[in-house]
């Protein structure tokens, strides 16, 4: 049964976001511990290392999906700005039986839409500008449907702390490492560092991977289109406006790269080359259409 | 021994509390869900003076469409019971059909902000109504489907949980796809 499937996606999505809070902290400690252990920290630099840590735990959780907006340059609309749009939201959270989220709007002209928060009762849904310029209504409705899906499955508390909690960690390595590579001829002394920062990124990395690989993973995404059909019971709907998607090949310039993977499609379609590997876990657009065509 | 058997009869009684009140939660959700259309029929209604209001400012000679949907509201407002409230609400769509033909005639009308605005927001509130009756099918659906399986329905039987009814659309011309023509 449907249903069922939903509440296992609800408490499986729960279970992941507190294993992400341990990993988060395991990996912490090896950090806090490898570099006291190298400069001579001791007790004191892991103490506050790992006090930085469970601040920014507690950031992600509660203001991750304000920073994520805020990076994707979405701005928060009332219903007389766009009463076409909040209705559609509004009818659809009906619907689906979850709280009216907030509602945003990025003015971008490329189609595209996610949704963000911590539960619920605590959740947000951006469009973009060219999505809502597109679209006819019933495949507004489709869209979000499936945003509204991922707020219901509570995919978005998951998703949103992988790609705060876990995205600072990833940005944090790559730039030591680039920094590390560049500046190689000015710094001598950096060739100790340079190997532990190795050590560490080949710790964390295949980790930090794999969490971002199982947060943007298909069954999600094919869970939250089937989802979707349901609260609107017309699957063709998104699978025009994801056909429409496809077509637009208009990347996205307000998009924050990092935040990517939370889109209902890659923002990035249009400039493969450069992201391909980082965005290859999107799942194949013309499969979504085809198996919502068969429902 | 007495200890084990005290035990297992705890669990039991453990099982049934949680059991019944999984089936109380079930059953006010469905009420609610049933009070949600109200809410967006209501506002429905709310609206329907303002949009009068509205189009006789541009179209002052269709005194009887405007005597049809004000009759046509108060007629559902009134309504009684789910057949009868069915027929009205059925009459009043098609009052709020000629009115919107009628405003055809008006381009200034058409082109009123004020206007524009309540046409979207009828719109958004009838999709709304629809949802509403959806999600109460669906929670409706949930109930019936729980109250009839093993072992809820020994508790559904003791405790007088009965099977809610389905919104059915009765009316014909509600059955049919409506065409929209420009």
């Amino acid at each position: 049964m449907e249903h069922v499937n939903i509440y296992d996606q609800i408490s499986s999505n729960k279970r992941l976001s507190y294993l992400l809070f341990v990993v988060f902290f395991i990996i912490s400690f090896i950090l806090a511990f490898i570099i006291s252990e190298f400069f001579g920290g001791g007790y004191a630099g892991t103490t506050i290392i790992l006090i930085l840590a469970v601040i920014w735990m507690l950031f992600s959780y509660y203001l991750g999906d304000k920073a994520i907006l805020a990076l994707n340059h979405a701005q928060e609309v009332k219903k007389e700005q766009y009463p076409h749009l909040y209705h559609t939201v509004e009818g659809l959270s009906i619907a689906a039986g979850v709280p009216m989220p907030r509602v945003y709007v990025i003015n971008d002209p490329a189609p595209n839409a996610f949704a963000t928060g911590r539960d619920p009762k605590h959740s947000s849904v951006a469009v973009t500008k060219g999505l809502m310029d597109r679209l006819k209504r019933i495949e507004l409705e489709g869209v979000l449907a499936h945003e509204l899906s991922h707020i219901k499955n509570y995919d978005i508390r998951y998703m949103t702390l992988v790609m705060v909690m876990i995205g600072l960690i990833g940005i944090l390595s790559s730039t030591i490492f680039r920094m590390l590579f560049y500046g190689r001829g000015r710094h001598n002394k950096s060739g100790g560092a340079l190997i532990l920062v190795g050590i560490l990124f080949a710790i964390i990395a295949p980790i930090i991977a794999r969490i971002i690989r199982l947060a943007i993973s298909r069954k999600r995404e094919y869970m939250a289109d089937a989802s979707a059909a349901l609260i609107t019971r017309y699957p063709q709907g998104l699978a025009d406006a994801l056909k429409k998607i496809e077509a637009s090949h208009v990347p996205m310039v307000k998009a924050n790269p990092d935040t990517a993977p939370l889109y209902i499609a890659n923002p990035f379609a249009g400039k493969k080359e450069l992201f391909s590997n980082l965005f290859s876990t999107h799942p194949p657009i013309k499969e979504r259409i085809k198996i919502l065509e068969a429902m | 021994m007495s200890t084990i058997i005290f035990g297992i009869l705890l669990v039991l009684v453990f099982v049934f509390v949680l059991m019944y009140n999984g089936l109380v939660t079930m059953r006010n959700r469905v009420k609610n869900a049933w009070a949600q259309i109200d809410v967006q029929l209501k506002r429905r209604y709310n609206l329907i003076p303002n949009l009068v209001e509205t189009v006789k400012g541009y179209a002052t000679h269709e005194k009887t469409v405007f005597e049809n949907v004000t009759k046509a509201r108060s007629a559902a407002i009134n309504a009684s019971g789910v057949g009868d409230q069915a027929q009205a609400e059925n009459m009043l769509s098609g009052a709020l059909k000629s009115l919107f033909a009628v405003s055809e005639n008006y381009p200034q009308l058409k082109a009123s902000q004020n206007f524009m605005m309540l046409q979207e927001e009828l719109a958004g509130t009838e999709n709304k109504i629809a949802y509403s009756r959806q999600f109460y099918n669906d929670s409706v659906m949930l109930f019936n489907t729980k109250i009839q399986h093993i072992p809820y329905n020994i508790i559904a039987n003791l405790f007088g949980f009965k099977e809610e009814n389905l919104f059915e659309i009765s009316i014909a011309a509600e059955k049919e796809t409506p065409k929209v023509k420009f």
